[in-house]
C-alpha cells in the first residue's frame, strides 16, 4: 500500500502517497516528476510518523494532552506543548525506522558524489499548505544537517515541531482535528546559494495574474522568508517575459555558512546596494515559476535559489511552490462592464487616463 | 507655484523679428480683437510635431492639418467631449488649444450623434480602409503629377494646332493651386481614420490594462501588431540592401558617402546588381523623412542618400557580427498568437475572454491605418509636397526671384500665386518682372526675422490651465496631463539639475549627453552616449542599437521613444519639457527610466 510506505522518493513520486506526505513532500514529488530542476532528495512519510507513535505507544499519550487543552491560557499551552514535544523527543526513533532512514540517506550522499551530503531537513505536516491556509512558517526546518545520526536527530526535532505552541494554536484556530495532523519530513540535498527568494506568479500588490513577483536577497533564502531583510523586488511579465519593475533595495543581512553552521551575517558594502541578480537570472526565476504555475494550474507562490555551483543558466533551482492563497480566494471580477466596445470607447474619450497618450503621426 | 502661465500678450518680441506676424495668416495670431478669448484658454507649445520655429510657407501644411483633425471631430464624427483645436502662432512656435465641449449635458446629447457617425466607420472599416488606400494612393499619384517648369520662349506649336487656348503662364498658377488643395486632402485624408483608430486601440489598451494593471504597453502592442508594416518597409529595404551586399560578398564597398558608394559598386556586375536594386527600392520606401515630415527641411531619403547609406553601412556591420538583421514572417506571426493566447489563458472567466477577444478584434482592424497611415501622408505625400515646392522654388530661382529654391518657403501659401502671376506677367508682356528686386530685398529681411526668432525660448505653455486635463486628444495625441502641467509650472519643487518626466521605459543608465535637435545631428552619436532631443523619429532606429539612454522634451508612454527604448531594453524618459534646453552636450547624466527622473551629474 503506498500511503504505508515509510520513505518516498522525490524523483519517484507517486500520487497515492500524497495523503502521506504533507504539501510541502508533495509538492517536491510533482515538480521533480515535472521535469522541474528540484535538489534531490526524499520524504520519510506520516504513515512512518504515525506507525512510530503507534509503536511506542505515546500517540494515546499526545492525545490525551490535546483532548483537555485550552489554547487561550497561555501557561498551560507553554507546559503541555514542552510535555508533548520532551515525550516525543524522549520516544526517539524505532530501530525500522532509523533502518531506511540511513539507507536513503547513504543513497543521497552516493548520488550526490559526497561523503555525508549535507541536506535540508523540512517539515511537510498534512495540515500545511492546504489552498485555504498556509501554515506558513508553522514548523521547523534545519539547514546543513550532516551524518545520518543528525539526520536521525532532525527528523525527531521536525516531529515534536509539530506540537509548537504556535503550531498547536494555529491548528485550533483553523479547527483542524488533532488526529489528522501528522509530520511527514523532507530530506534534500542542501543548496548553498549566492541568492534566493521567492516568486508570486502574479502581482501580490493588486493580483495582476500577468505578472511575476520576484523577492530576491544574497544568501539562503532564509532572509527574505522570514522578511529579516528588504529584498530587491522584480516585476517579470508573464508571457513577454519583460522585466516591468525592479526595486533595489540596500540588504543588510544575509544567510550563509560559517564553519558548518548557517549563521545571520551582516552583507558587506560592496555588494549591500547592488542588484543580487543579473537580468538574466530574473527571467531565469520567472520561467521556473511560470512552469510550475502551468503544471499546477493556479497561481503558486515558490522559493528558489541560485546555485553557485550549477552552471550559468541551469543554475535556478526550485525549493518549494505552493498555492498563492491570498489572491486565489478572491474570483477575478468580470469585466462586463466595458464589454459593449462602443459605450467604452465614448467612456475612454470622456475620461482619459495620462498613460494612455499615443504619438500623432 | 504659479497658477498660471504667461499670457501670449506678454511675451516680447525677439529683438530683430519685429513684423514676424505677417510671415502668418492673420487668423492664425494673437490679437486685440480676440484677446479677452484668447487670454482665458490654455495653449500649449507643440514641440511633438514642430520643436522649431515654422516657416510661413510650412504652416499651410499645419494649417490644415489641425483644422481637418478639427472638422473631423467637431462635425464630421460629432467627438462626444470634444471640439477642435486651435492654432496660434507665437514668435514662430506653434501653440494648440484642444477645445473641450464644456456643458455635461451637451456632451451627453452628443453621443447618439457620435455613435451613429463614428459607428459607420467602425462597422464598414475594412471596406472603408481598402478605399481610403486607393484614395490616398490617388492624390499621391496626383502630387507626383505635378510638374513646374520655366516658361518656354515660345509656346508649343502643339497649343496652337489643337486650338487649347490657355498658355504655360495660367497653367503654373493652376499647378500651385492644385499642389496647395493636394495638400489639404491629403491631411484630410489623415484625419479620416485617425482619431476613431486611436480611440478603437486605446479601449483595448484600456481594457488589458484594467484586467492586467502591470501588463507592459509593449505587450499589448504585440499583440495588436502588425505582421508586414508600410511604416516599417523603409527601413526593412535597408536590411534587405545590406543583406545583398554581404551575400555578393561587397559589403566593404559601402560607406556612409553615398556617391562614392555608388561609383565603388559600379566596378562590377555584382555591383551594378546591388545598385539596381538600391534604384527599386527608392520607389516608394525611399520617400523617407528624416523627421516628423512637417517641415521642409526635413531631409528625405531620395535627396540625401548618404541617410540611408550610412544606415545601411551599420547593417553591414551588425552583419558582420553575425547579428541576425531578418524577421521571419512566420515566426513573428506564431509568436503573436503565443502571446495572445497565453494572455487569453490568464482570465478565468469566458464573458471576460469574449471582451478581450471582441475588443482584440477591432483593435486589430483598425490598427493597420493607425500604423501606415503615417508612410503614406508624413513621408511619401509630404516628400512630394515639399519636392514640388522645390521644384517651383528652383523655376523662380532661375528667374532670379530667388537666391536658392528653398528661399520659396518664406512666402506665405497666397503670396505664391502673386509671384508666380509676377512672373507671368513680365514673361507673358516681355518686360523684366518685379520680383528679382522685391524679393531680394524681402528674402533676407524675413530670412533674419525667423533667425531671430529662433533665439526666443518658447515657453511649454500660455494661459490659464484647465484645473484638470479631461480634453481627450490632449492627453491622448500630445500626452499634455495635469502632471505635465503641473511640473511645467514648477510645482514639483525640482531640485536643480533634475528634471521629471513619464517613467517611458525601465532601468537606469549614466553617461554622456547628446543633444541632438534634428535628425541630421544623429551622426554625432557615439556609442554609450545618452541622446537628449526634443523627440524621436521611426526614421532614428538605428541610433537605438548604440545609446545609452534616451531623453526627449515630449512625449508620452506611448511617444516613439518610449516604445523603441522599451523594446531594446534601454531606459527612457519622456515629456521632460526642457532636456534639450537644460543638458548640455557632453555633461555626465543619469536617467533613472523606472522614476522618470533624469540628473545632471557634472
Amino acid at each position: 500500500m503506498p500511503d504505508q510506505q515509510h520513505i518516498a522518493w522525490f524523483d519517484r513520486h507517486d500520487p497515492a502517497t500524497e495523503p502521506v506526505l504533507g504539501g510541502k513532500n508533495t509538492s517536491l514529488g510533482i515538480l521533480t516528476m515535472a521535469g522541474l530542476p528540484v535538489p534531490p532528495g526524499f520524504a520519510i512519510t506520516a504513515a512512518a510518523y504515525r506507525e512510530a507513535f503507534r509503536d511506542s505507544g505515546i500517540d494515546g499519550t499526545l492525545a490525551a494532552m490535546m483532548a483537555d487543552l485550552d489554547p487561550e491560557n497561555g501557561v498551560v499551552l507553554t507546559r503541555v506543548a514542552a510535555e508533548a514535544r520532551a515525550t516525543i523527543v524522549d520516544a526517539g526513533l524505532p530501530s525500522w525506522l532509523t533502518d531506511q532512514v540511513d539507507g536513503a540517506y547513504a543513497v543521497l550522499s552516493e548520488r550526490t558524489g559526497q561523503d555525508e551530503v549535507p541536506v535540508a531537513v523540512r517539515s511537510s505536516a498534512t495540515c500545511e499548505d492546504q489552498p485555504d491556509a498556509s501554515f506558513a512558517g508553522e514548523h521547523d526546518t534545519y539547514l546543513w544537517v550532516r551524518s545520518a545520526a543528525e539526520v536521525q536527530a532532525h527528523v525527531l526535532r521536525c516531529w515534536a515541531s509539530l506540537y509548537t505552541d504556535r503550531a498547536i494554536a494555529y491548528r485550533r484556530q483553523m479547527a483542524y482535528a488533532e488526529d489528522t495532523a501528522a509530520m511527514s519530513v523532507g530530506i534534500q540535498q542542501m543548496v548553498l546559494p549566492r541568492a534566493s527568494g521567492v516568486a508570486f506568479t502574479l502581482n501580490p500588490r493588486n493580483g495582476d495574474r500577468s505578472q511575476i513577483a520576484i523577492d530576491a536577497s544574497w544568501g539562503l533564502g532564509e532572509a527574505v522568508v522570514s522578511g529579516s531583510v528588504t529584498p530587491d523586488n522584480y516585476l517579470v511579465d508573464k508571457v513577454i517575459g519583460q522585466i516591468t519593475e525592479r526595486t533595489i533595495s540596500s540588504k543588510g543581512i544575509e544567510h550563509v555558512l560559517v564553519g558548518d553552521r548557517v549563521v545571520e551575517v551582516e552583507v558587506d558594502e560592496a555588494r549591500r546596494d547592488v542588484p543580487c541578480l543579473s537580468d538574466a537570472e530574473i527571467c531565469a526565476v520567472a520561467v521556473l515559476a511560470r512552469r510550475a504555475e502551468r503544471h499546477y494550474g493556479c497561481p503558486q507562490d515558490v522559493e528558489w535559489a541560485i546555485d553557485p555551483l550549477l552552471p550559468e543558466g541551469e543554475n535556478v533551482v526550485l525549493l518549494q511552490s505552493r498555492p498563492e492563497t491570498v489572491w486565489s480566494r478572491k474570483k477575478m471580477a468580470p469585466h462586463a462592464s466595458s464589454a459593449d466596445t462602443f459605450t467604452s470607447i465614448v467612456h475612454n474619450l470622456l475620461h482619459p487616463s495620462g498613460t494612455q497618450s499615443v504619438h500623432l503621426h | 507655484m504659479a497658477d498660471r502661465f504667461p499670457s501670449p500678450f506678454e511675451m516680447a518680441t525677439p529683438t530683430g523679428a519685429e513684423g514676424w506676424e505677417e510671415l502668418y495668416g492673420y487668423s492664425t495670431v494673437f490679437s486685440e480683437d480676440r484677446r479677452e478669448l484668447e487670454d482665458s484658454m490654455f495653449w500649449f507649445m507643440d514641440g511633438v510635431h514642430t520643436p522649431e520655429v515654422v516657416p510661413p510657407w510650412d504652416a499651410t501644411v499645419l494649417d490644415y492639418a489641425i483644422t481637418y483633425l478639427s472638422a473631423y471631430t467637431t462635425r464630421h464624427y460629432v467627438i462626444p467631449p470634444a471640439l477642435g483645436v486651435d492654432i496660434r502662432y507665437l514668435n514662430g512656435y506653434m501653440y494648440l488649444s484642444p477645445v473641450p465641449v464644456a456643458d455635461p449635458e451637451e456632451i451627453g446629447a452628443r453621443v447618439p450623434e457620435f455613435a451613429e457617425r463614428a459607428g459607420f466607420y467602425f462597422a464598414n472599416w475594412p471596406r472603408l480602409y481598402d478605399d481610403w488606400m486607393v484614395k490616398i494612393k490617388g492624390v499621391i499619384a496626383e502630387l507626383e503629377a505635378v510638374h513646374f517648369e520655366a516658361l518656354p520662349h515660345r509656346e508649343d506649336m502643339a497649343v496652337l494646332t489643337e486650338g487649347r487656348g490657355i498658355g504655360s503662364g495660367q497653367l503654373m498658377l493652376i499647378e500651385y493651386d492644385k499642389l496647395v488643395h493636394l495638400t489639404s486632402k491629403l491631411w484630410a485624408h489623415h484625419f479620416e481614420f485617425l482619431n476613431l483608430g486611436y480611440a478603437a486601440y486605446l479601449d483595448f489598451f484600456g481594457f488589458c490594462k484594467q484586467v492586467w494593471p502591470s501588463i507592459p504597453d509593449l505587450a499589448i502592442a504585440k499583440m495588436v501588431a502588425g505582421i508586414e508594416v508600410d511604416l516599417f518597409r523603409p527601413d526593412e529595404e535597408l536590411k534587405k540592401l545590406a543583406q545583398l551586399a554581404v551575400d555578393l560578398g561587397i559589403g566593404d564597398r559601402i560607406s556612409s558617402d553615398a556617391a562614392a558608394t555608388l561609383t565603388a559598386m559600379d566596378a562590377d556586375d555584382d555591383g551594378k546588381k546591388w545598385v539596381s536594386a538600391w534604384e527599386t527600392a527608392h520607389d516608394p520606401w525611399f520617400n523617407f523623412s528624416s523627421g516628423s515630415g512637417f517641415y521642409h527641411s526635413d531631409r528625405v531619403w531620395a535627396d540625401y542618400p548618404d541617410i540611408p547609406m550610412n544606415f545601411i553601412e551599420s547593417y553591414v556591420a551588425a552583419l558582420g557580427r553575425g547579428e541576425n538583421l531578418e524577421r521571419p514572417k512566420a515566426a513573428v506571426e506564431a509568436e503573436r498568437d503565443r502571446i495572445v493566447a497565453e494572455y487569453s489563458e490568464l482570465i478565468d472567466d469566458d464573458e471576460t475572454r469574449a471582451t478581450f477577444e471582441g475588443k482584440l478584434g477591432l483593435a486589430r482592424t483598425v490598427f493597420p491605418y493607425v500604423e501606415n497611415h503615417n508612410f503614406y501622408v508624413e513621408h511619401w505625400g509630404m516628400s512630394q509636397v515639399w519636392g514640388k515646392m522645390r521644384q517651383l522654388g528652383q523655376v523662380l530661382t532661375d528667374a532670379g526671384f530667388f537666391g536658392q529654391a528653398d528661399d520659396i518657403f518664406l512666402l506665405r501659401r497666397h503670396e505664391v500665386p502673386e509671384a508666380i502671376f509676377d512672373y507671368f506677367h513680365g514673361w507673358a508682356v516681355g518686360v523684366p518682372s518685379r520680383g528679382p528686386q522685391y524679393w531680394g530685398r524681402e528674402i533676407p529681411r524675413r530670412e533674419a526675422i525667423l533667425n531671430a526668432l529662433r533665439t526666443f525660448s518658447p515657453p511649454p505653455a500660455l494661459g490659464v490651465p484647465p484645473e484638470v486635463i479631461t480634453e481627450p486628444f490632449t492627453v491622448m495625441l500630445w500626452g499634455v496631463t495635469s502632471d505635465s502641467v503641473k511640473a511645467w509650472l514648477g510645482g514639483d519643487d525640482v531640485p536643480e539639475g533634475q528634471l521629471n518626466g513619464f517613467a517611458a521605459s525601465p532601468g537606469v543608465a549614466e553617461g554622456p549627453a547628446r543633444v541632438i535637435l534634428s535628425a541630421d545631428g544623429i551622426a554625432d552619436l557615439q556609442p554609450g552616449e545618452i541622446l537628449v532631443a526634443p523627440l524621436t523619429a521611426p526614421s532614428w532606429a538605428p541610433v537605438f542599437g548604440k545609446i545609452g539612454a534616451t531623453v526627449t522634451d515630449v512625449g508620452g508612454m506611448m511617444s516613439h521613444a518610449a516604445i523603441v527604448c522599451r523594446e531594446y531594453g534601454l531606459p527612457a524618459v519622456t515629456g521632460t519639457a526642457y532636456g534639450t534646453k537644460n543638458i548640455k552636450t557632453g555633461q555626465r547624466i543619469r536617467v533613472d527610466g523606472n522614476t522618470g527622473t533624469v540628473t545632471v551629474l557634472d
